[in-house]
């Protein structure tokens, strides 16, 4: 923690006693920056660092600021891409958050970010603020946030701590959310051992807004006033960033509880209404939200993107706590402010307005035609540096790359070993299990704690295969919006499993009936420093990196979050991925259940022999070995071209992704949603596949779909999939009234008794 | 025919009421807390939100308010006044209407789609529907439990002013499955469940004809603006 006792005990270490006592001892290793960043600082300064100067270093140079390790990996996303698929990308990686013209003279911006440490020392407020945070970055880049959704993974559902977790980041995710009037509508929800000691906290959150609002933060005009508004500056998240981002639990050591930031939603809404007020008004000229970092991070970026200078009286500062140091002030993660770039003209207009909203701001400083940073306490200099080498040109890291020795052996353990049923009514009670299993079962539990109602756009939510919000209410243009990652399928082979986490996203977009149109990313890893764990990154990116091009989407920007370890032990490589789609009138989506009686069951694409990795190996046999199933981009683009085609005819009335627990799973969930019944045979895939019952029910073998059909159409659409080559075979029949799920030659399941411990099982977990 | 909806800060739902209005076929209009003036509007919505943060009891500071004061002054002269959730909580903290609103039973909050019974349809907001007809709202809320003493339970039994009764399922511990009131008079009615959110085709609860197709909620403030035009 940095304390003042580490830092000055009494009076300002200020730039002239840099220069006057260049020896003194400074805590760098405390601050986390390794030896050669300390000499590094010192080049670029030509002298000592202040201790305010060394703290936003520090902080700005950590993992999490500065992007160290993994920005030579990163740089793939920018480099693998063709002219075609920036077409609609009118802001790319590096800002906030990337912005994607939709159309209509709209645009929408969505990013996902990790809030994983602080979710685990104080799950409530590390959720909370996850939320707050990435709600910030959507609304700094000029829009109005529409949406989130949250990606999370706990341990083991029966250890006893997950249940403090578990309970902890819903509410806070709950309390946050709801307070801002966000509807929350879709994420995922995995348990498994590995997360124990760390989960994962991954919050997403999607903005509109017309494409004359968008806001850059950058402070480009000398003499523009420098205002940060919002709450007060106190002494929460202090050092978070580095203390808690940069560093592994241990399981003993000081308690980090005070590190963790405090949210209030009120607060964010009103700077929320606020800040769109002003935008609207024009009267910023750059905006930027604090989030990690605080005013270290938004004054240096600020000025280093506008490439000019600034100078800051960090006494004109309020304060919720009249006793913090200015090295304090300039690393505090207080939650709920932003700091904005005013016209010195239009001071009296922003005033109005946040006056309107009673949101307290003070004028800080102004920008100045100077490659300098220079932030005053008083009359007393305490930071006199070039912003960019704080903001942008802190160090780049080529970390050590591994093969991991387990690899080898964890790929050759593959599922053959497994005894596979014949009896069919084994083979049923395995689909019971997986059904009820805790990550294959009803998330309700989860999900009824969130508002996704509000705003009266939200065309899909949970738990349909994405979420979908209206944008223009005049023509119905909206988005879809899919999150996913198998950390499994990433563990045994992180290159496909970034693949697949991007092919499973992207297909869940595509069922909406919506095209695929943009990526987001939030890589989730263990220590960098740690060459297996490089190499898992690595592996992940170029998969990942590759894939988009392959499917011809861009990364509109993202987040790493590494350091996700309990001890020595990572957890599984979590790259989770979020695809953002365009509907032209969401009046056309496709429902993800079966609604009506006597539609025709199709499952599209072809079923191999796949269930290394699946849920059914994990959860039925507690196995994990081998290889994740394969994946075929250029099959999963055209089954997605065909459902935008098949949705535009209107011929499709269901559609639902094959994913976790294969097609047994899906025709459960499919008939679950809206309790519609179906008659269901296998026997045509498995002659058609040459499978057995195993591998038909559970095999997760991608770009597969199930969708439903109207007799009606059945000629028409069948005759579609025959044109555009996509593999198409009628499995059953639904039915409205037996309440039943028949598969033939293997079991007639009643659909109450499979609801019934669908539904109990987080209840039953958790309460 | 104008209906107002006032924004306190903290109020989430103002914009899905505006809506509502407006599909029902009147204006809406905005109204600010800090102002007296109600712009000579019709009938006046309180939506739902977290008013000023709620860190007091749900509703008590925006109870206070200037523009809540008008509300208080003009209901007592006949203005039709509807609040929903936060709104509701806003009505019993300004005595418009009797009991009080604590945490849900199970501590969680809650967001569903509930079905509700009409209890009262004698009301400005409720003259569309039958009386004990079935209707499906959305209900989402953190203190939703409603609670008043026998006496006062007695009273609205027996003065008929239930407006509106939780059916099946009780979401969140409201004492007689109450989920929402109306005044002696029948221009103040208040609830917890979202009638806004069940006014549009697609973007409703799901019903047994199709995904978020209930729109329940449209009646409210069609029965208002019937009420109103009739006046």
């Amino acid at each position: 923690m940095l304390g003042k006792k580490k830092l000055e005990p009494s009076g300002v270490d200020t730039t002239a006693m840099a220069t006057t006592e260049p020896e003194k001892e400074q805590p760098w290793q405390e601050l986390g920056l390794k030896q050669d960043e300390y000499e590094e600082i010192k080049n670029i300064l030509g002298r000592r660092p202040t201790s305010s100067e060394l703290a936003m270093y520090s902080v700005m140079w950590s993992e999490h600021c500065s992007y160290k390790s993994s920005k030579i990996y990163l740089r793939q996303f920018g480099e693998k891409v063709t002219d075609e698929m920036k077409t609609h990308l009118m802001v790319g990686m590096g800002e906030n958050a990337g912005v994607v013209d939709i159309g209509e003279g709209l645009a929408v911006t969505f990013k996902v970010e990790s809030h994983n440490h602080p979710s685990y020392i104080e799950p409530f407020q590390g959720a909370a603020t996850g939320v707050g945070g990435i709600v910030r970055d959507i609304l700094s880049m000029g829009a109005r946030p529409i949406a989130v959704m949250d990606q999370l993974r706990f341990g083991a559902p029966g250890n006893t701590d997950t249940a403090r977790v578990v309970h902890g980041v819903v509410d806070g995710i709950s309390f946050y959310g709801n307070c801002l009037g966000l509807p929350n509508i879709g994420g995922e929800t995995v348990f498994d051992s590995v997360y124990q000691g760390n989960p994962l906290v991954n919050a997403l959150s999607i903005g509109s807004m017309k494409h004359e609002d968008l806001q850059l933060a950058k402070a480009s005009n000398p003499g523009d006033l420098v205002i940060l508004f919002g709450a007060r500056t106190g002494a929460d998240g202090i050092g978070g960033v580095s203390v808690l981002a940069s560093e592994t639990f241990e399981s003993t050591g000081p308690t980090k509880r005070p590190a963790v930031q405090v949210g209030d939603p009120f607060a964010e809404k009103v700077l929320i209404e606020c800040c769109l007020e002003l935008f609207h008004s024009g009267v910023v000229a750059g905006i930027q939200d604090l989030g990690g970092a605080g005013i270290s991070c938004a004054t240096s970026e600020l000025a280093s993107n506008g490439g000019k200078g600034m100078r800051v009286q960090l006494q004109n500062v309020l304060l919720r706590d009249s006793t913090l140091t200015p090295e304090e002030i300039l690393m505090s993660e207080s939650q709920e402010r932003m700091c904005a770039v005013v016209p010195k003209k239009k001071l009296k207009a922003f005033e109005e307005i946040v006056n309107k909203w009673e949101v307290e701001y003070s004028v800080l400083g102004d920008v100045i035609d100077e490659d300098r940073l220079y932030i005053n306490w008083g009359h007393e200099e305490i930071v006199n540096v070039p912003p960019r080498t704080v903001a942008h040109d802190g160090p780049v890291y080529e970390r050590p790359v591994t093969y991991p020795s387990y690899q080898a052996d964890l790929n050759a353990a593959n599922t053959s070993s497994l005894p596979r049923s014949e009896n069919p009514v084994e083979i049923a009670s395995q689909l019971l299990e997986l059904i009820a299993s805790p990550n294959q079962a009803d998330k309700s539990w989860i999900t009824a704690q969130y508002d996704k109602y509000v705003g009266g756009n939200t065309a899909l939510s949970m738990p349909d295969d994405s979420g979908m919000i209206r944008v223009s209410e005049e023509s119905g243009l909206g988005v879809a919006l899919a999150t996913d990652a198998n950390g499994k399928y990433a563990y045994l082979n992180p290159y496909e499993g970034a693949r697949l986490a991007l092919a499973e996203a992207y297909r869940n977009v595509a069922v909406t009936g919506a095209v695929p149109r943009a990526v987001t990313n939030c890589l989730n890893f263990g220590s960098p420093e740690n060459p297996e764990v490089m190499w898992q990154f690595k592996e992940a990116t170029a998969g990942l990196a590759d894939a988009c091009l392959e499917l011809g989407i861009p990364v509109t920007g993202g987040n790493v979050s590494f350091y996700n370890q309990s001890g020595d032990v990572a957890i599984y490589p979590t790259p989770v991925v979020g695809v953002l789609g365009v509907i032209d009138d969401v009046a056309r989506r496709i429902p993800s259940g079966w609604q009506d009686d006597g539609n025709n069951i199709y499952l599209l694409g072809e079923t191999f022999d796949e269930l290394d990795g699946s849920a059914w190996a994990k959860d039925i046999h507690d196995h994990l070995g081998g290889q994740p199933p394969k994946v075929d981009l250029a099959k999963e683009k055209l089954l997605a071209e065909l459902l935008h085609g098949a949705s535009i005819q209107g011929l499709i009335e269901s559609a639902h992704d094959l994913s976790e627990g294969g097609l047994g799973i899906a025709v459960l969930e499919a008939a679950l949603r809206f309790n519609i019944g179906a008659r269901i045979w296998l026997g045509d895939v498995q002659d058609r596949d040459n499978l057995d019952l195993t591998a038909a029910m559970f095999s997760e073998s991608q770009s597969r779909v199930l969708v439903t059909v109207g007799r009606e159409d059945d000629v028409k659409f069948q005759a579609l999939c025959e044109t555009r080559g996509v593999p198409c075979l009628r499995i059953g029949v639904t039915d409205a009234t037996s309440g039943l799920i028949e598969i033939k030659d293997v079991a007639d399941l009643k659909l109450d008794d499979i609801r019934s411990s669908w539904v109990s099982t987080m209840p039953e977990l958790f309460g | 025919m104008k209906i107002g909806v006032i924004t306190y800060p903290g109020t989430l739902d103002d914009r899905d009421a505006q809506r509502a209005i407006r599909l029902a076929g009147a204006e809406p209009v905005a109204l600010w807390h800090a102002d007296e003036n109600l712009k000579k509007v019709d009938a006046v919505v309180l939506p739902g939100g977290f008013s000023y943060g709620d860190y007091l009891r749900c509703g008590a500071i925006a109870a206070k308010a200037p523009a809540t004061k008008e509300v208080i002054r003009l209901a007592g002269q006949g203005l039709p006044v509807l609040g929903i959730c936060n709104g509701f909580q806003i009505l019993v903290e300004s005595h418009l209407l009797p009991g009080g609103l604590i945490r849900n039973e199970n501590q969680h909050f809650v967001c569903r789609d509930q079905k509700l019974k009409v209890e009262n349809n004698q009301t400005a907001w409720t003259s569309l529907f039958e009386k004990d007809e079935e209707i499906l709202i959305p209900l989402k809320n953190g203190e939703g439990g409603y609670i008043a003493t026998d006496e006062t339970l007695k009273m609205l039994e027996g003065e008929n002013r239930i407006a509106f009764r939780y059916v099946e399922t009780n979401p969140n511990g409201s004492m007689n499955d109450i989920a929402g009131l109306t005044n002696e008079r029948g221009n103040v009615v208040g609830l917890m469940p979202h009638p806004e959110h069940a006014v549009e085709p697609g973007f409703g609860p799901d019903t047994s004809i199709a995904m978020k197709s209930g729109i329940d909620g449209l009646k409210f403030f069609q029965s208002v603006l019937q009420q109103v035009v009739n006046a």
